[in-house]
């Protein structure tokens, strides 16, 4: 296998932090310790975790409202992550975003977005950044969507954008099945969403997205392919929530349990497991030993969280516009 | 009861009629049945709003039924061709809508939060709202289209907007923005019936509620408000959950002997300039209260009309409260000081009668 050993390292300790990210989460929205609403990605953890593996805080990804996956693979730190969810002053948007806007600009990370498809031309953008500095090999875009946001007019402009333009982008689809309810076979009227790729001229592929090594491999070419100055690539995740659309959601309602454990006996993080003892790239020791610094690091993360202050209420006047000449206050 | 008589109630229980308290959320599932049973043209469209397909019978599960359950079992009386689950495209859908009504049929929207209107705008502004006058009379669009609205629910700033005011800034468009499930009924069924396209923003703070809804069918003018409160004082200007807001401090202001009149607008574009006025007269002094941001508002609309024709009945400036001149953050006691309170309106009122 084509991997150092540090990024393998990288890669397991990601994916165990989304997992254990979104478990812990969702626990503490249900306690009522979030303030809102929260989508989990759980099950979804190789598709960003394979294709951020090829990226550095120079490369910039668009997310969407299942974005804490994204960010995690970005590099973003859990405990401002999981501050911004509860709503705190110390969170990743000082608690005015929470979780459906985490972002962070010093890592690369456009931003989680809550309208569906809207973060796309994000990415397309940031890559016309790079082919106007001349800094394509450095930094390239990637835009994060599901199989639902495909059907949005937006993904089609921007993926013809990019092809006419012979940007640096990665539109990386992760195809969960479902919309909220809707299933992609109802909805996408292709057996594949890659399938649009040649629509606009650009190579799709559909990749095991259960399979952390497969999507490393496939979006390590597309990256080359972005880096080298060739234009866009589509890639298909083909993956599963392991929760509901969002907190409250009931799965039991639309898909069957016999799916559900199909894709659970496909699980990302196991996979890794077995793939690297088999090859004897991994001892069970060192994976251990990943796995409880992350169970430390997400006690951390809820325990700074709830220690966190509020935002002064001054902060909500804040940040409307970098000038602005009239109070923002309102009129009480 | 005629239409007039429902025009003017004084809040919920009015003597002699027929009727029951019931949630706003099953009053507007069962308008939406009733429209449907009547008019054959009818037919809904939306996301999720059955939700889920069977994959090996391809049947409809109504998992979802709806964004927070608005039509949970419609599908099973009506199929899915008349309620019609659509992907994620709301540009292609509402113009689909569009092009239904332009040619015979009375479409529905479901377009789930009201923040996502932006992504059909175009569709609404040049295409819906301008057929008619653009060719000269010869079309119309009997198209409806509804929404959630607000802030209040930890949904952050891309799903708690309140912006209706620049749907009415629309010529061509209706806007009708229901307090109660009384209301709902009314304006559902009167903007269904309308054959221009209307808009019913419906804020999600309201879904849960319940309130008297008479037995009887029954629609609401568009374009008419109503007393929710007498009083002659101070006239509070509610719409959508605002009137809910305005009931609550009219009740702490009646604590410390300030009589408010509370208005609710129902309709937002046609609006009821005369209701406006009459109480203004009455009171003499007035105070407009807005979710949606002050900037070419609702709020400042109405403010310019009761200053032009209700000038010489004031005894005091004109004043609003509203949330402020920023999106709506997710933190709740940041959400809650975006949101305007009754104690915002006390606070208010007793300023501009001296009695601070
Ligand atoms: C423009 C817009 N329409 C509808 C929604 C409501 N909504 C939020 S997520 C979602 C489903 C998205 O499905 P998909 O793109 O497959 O992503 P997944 O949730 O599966 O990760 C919908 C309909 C929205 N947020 N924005
Ligand atoms: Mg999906």
């Amino acid at each position: 296998m084509d991997i150092s050993k540090e990024k393998l390292e990288w890669i397991y300790t990601t994916m165990y932090r989304i997992r254990r990210f979104e478990e812990t989460m969702l626990e503490q929205t249900l306690k009522g310790n979030s303030m809102g609403v929260a989508h989990t990605s759980d099950g979804q953890e190789a598709p960003p975790t394979g294709i951020c593996a090829h990226l550095t805080d120079k490369d910039w990804i668009g997310s969407t409202h299942r974005g804490h996956g994204h960010c995690i693979s970005k590099g973003l730190d859990t405990s401002a992550m999981m501050a911004e969810v509860f709503g705190k002053s110390t969170g990743q948007c000082g608690g005015k975003g929470g979780s459906m806007h985490i972002s962070d600009f010093s890592k690369g990370m456009l931003g989680a977005n809550g309208i569906v498809g809207a973060s796309i031309p994000l990415a397309v953008g940031a890559a016309l950044t790079a082919k106007l500095k001349g800094i394509e090999n450095e930094s390239v875009g990637v835009s994060f969507f599901g199989d639902g946001a495909s059907s949005q007019g937006v993904l089609h402009e921007s993926m013809n954008l990019a092809s006419v333009w012979k940007l640096p982008v990665i539109f990386a689809c992760e195809n969960n099945g479902y919309a909220e309810a809707t299933p992609s076979w109802y909805a996408v009227s292709t057996e594949d969403v890659s399938a649009r790729a040649e629509g606009y001229g650009m190579p799709g592929v559909v990749v095991d997205g259960m399979d952390v090594f497969a999507v490393y491999d496939a979006a390590g070419e597309a990256i080359a392919r972005a880096r080298a100055g060739e234009g866009p690539s589509f890639l298909e995740l083909k993956t599963y929530r392991y929760h509901g659309h969002f907190h409250a959601d009931d799965t039991s309602k639309y898909r069957k349990p016999e799916e559900e454990e199909y894709y659970k006996s496909l699980d990302a993080i196991k996979h890794f497991e077995r793939t690297v003892s088999k090859q004897k790239l991994m001892t069970e020791k060192k994976l251990k030993s990943i796995r409880d610094s992350v169970e430390q690091e997400m006690l951390d993360a809820v325990e700074f969280a709830l220690s966190s202050p509020m935002p002064e209420i001054s902060t909500l006047y804040d940040d409307v516009y970098v000038n602005y000449s009239n109070p923002i206050a309102g009129l009480r | 009861m005629t239409t007039s008589q429902a025009n003017n109630p004084l809040g919920p229980g009015y003597e002699g009629v027929a009727g029951s308290e019931m949630r706003f959320r099953d009053i507007f599932r069962d308008t939406l049945r009733a429209e449907m049973n009547r008019d054959e043209d009818v037919f809904l469209m939306g996301e999720d709003i059955s939700g889920g397909f069977d994959k090996d019978t391809k049947e409809p599960l109504d998992a979802w039924g709806g964004p927070f359950a608005a039509t949970k079992g419609l599908v099973q009386e009506f199929g899915v061709e008349r309620i019609r689950d659509t992907p994620i495209s709301e540009a292609g859908f509402v113009g689909a809508a569009v092009g239904s009504a332009l040619t015979g049929m009375r479409p529905v929207v479901d377009l789930m939060y009201f923040d996502f209107v932006t992504v059909a705008f175009d569709q609404l502004l040049s295409n819906a709202a301008k057929s008619r006058y653009m060719f000269g009379g010869q079309t119309k669009v009997p198209l409806t289209l509804f929404a959630r609205s607000g802030a209040g629910t930890g949904h952050a700033a891309q799903h708690s907007e309140s912006f209706y005011s620049m749907l009415a800034h629309i010529p061509g468009l209706k806007v009708v923005v229901p307090s109660d499930p009384y209301s709902v009924k009314g304006l559902l069924a009167a903007a269904i019936r309308d054959d221009d396209p209307v808009f019913l923003v419906n804020d999600k703070k309201l879904i849960n509620l319940t309130g008297f809804v008479p037995d009887e069918e029954y629609v609401i003018e568009l374009g008419k408000g109503r007393y929710m409160r007498r009083g002659t004082d101070v006239t509070l200007v509610g719409m959508s959950y605002t009137s809910v807001v305005c009931q609550k401090a009219a009740e702490q202001l009646a604590e410390s002997g300030i009589d408010a009149e509370v208005i609710d607008m129902m309709s937002l574009s046609p609006f009821d300039e005369d209701i406006l006025i009459e109480s203004v007269a009455k009171t003499n002094n007035v105070v407009i209260v807005d979710e949606d941001t002050p900037r070419a508002s609702m709020s400042s609309e109405f403010a310019a009309v009761i200053a032009d024709k209700g000038f010489d009945h004031l005894d005091s400036p004109v004043k609003r409260v509203t949330s402020p001149h920023s999106p709506v953050p997710y933190n709740s006691a940041l959400e809650q000081a975006f949101m305007p309170q009754p104690e915002d309106i006390v606070k208010t009122v007793r300023g501009m009668l001296g009695r601070d």
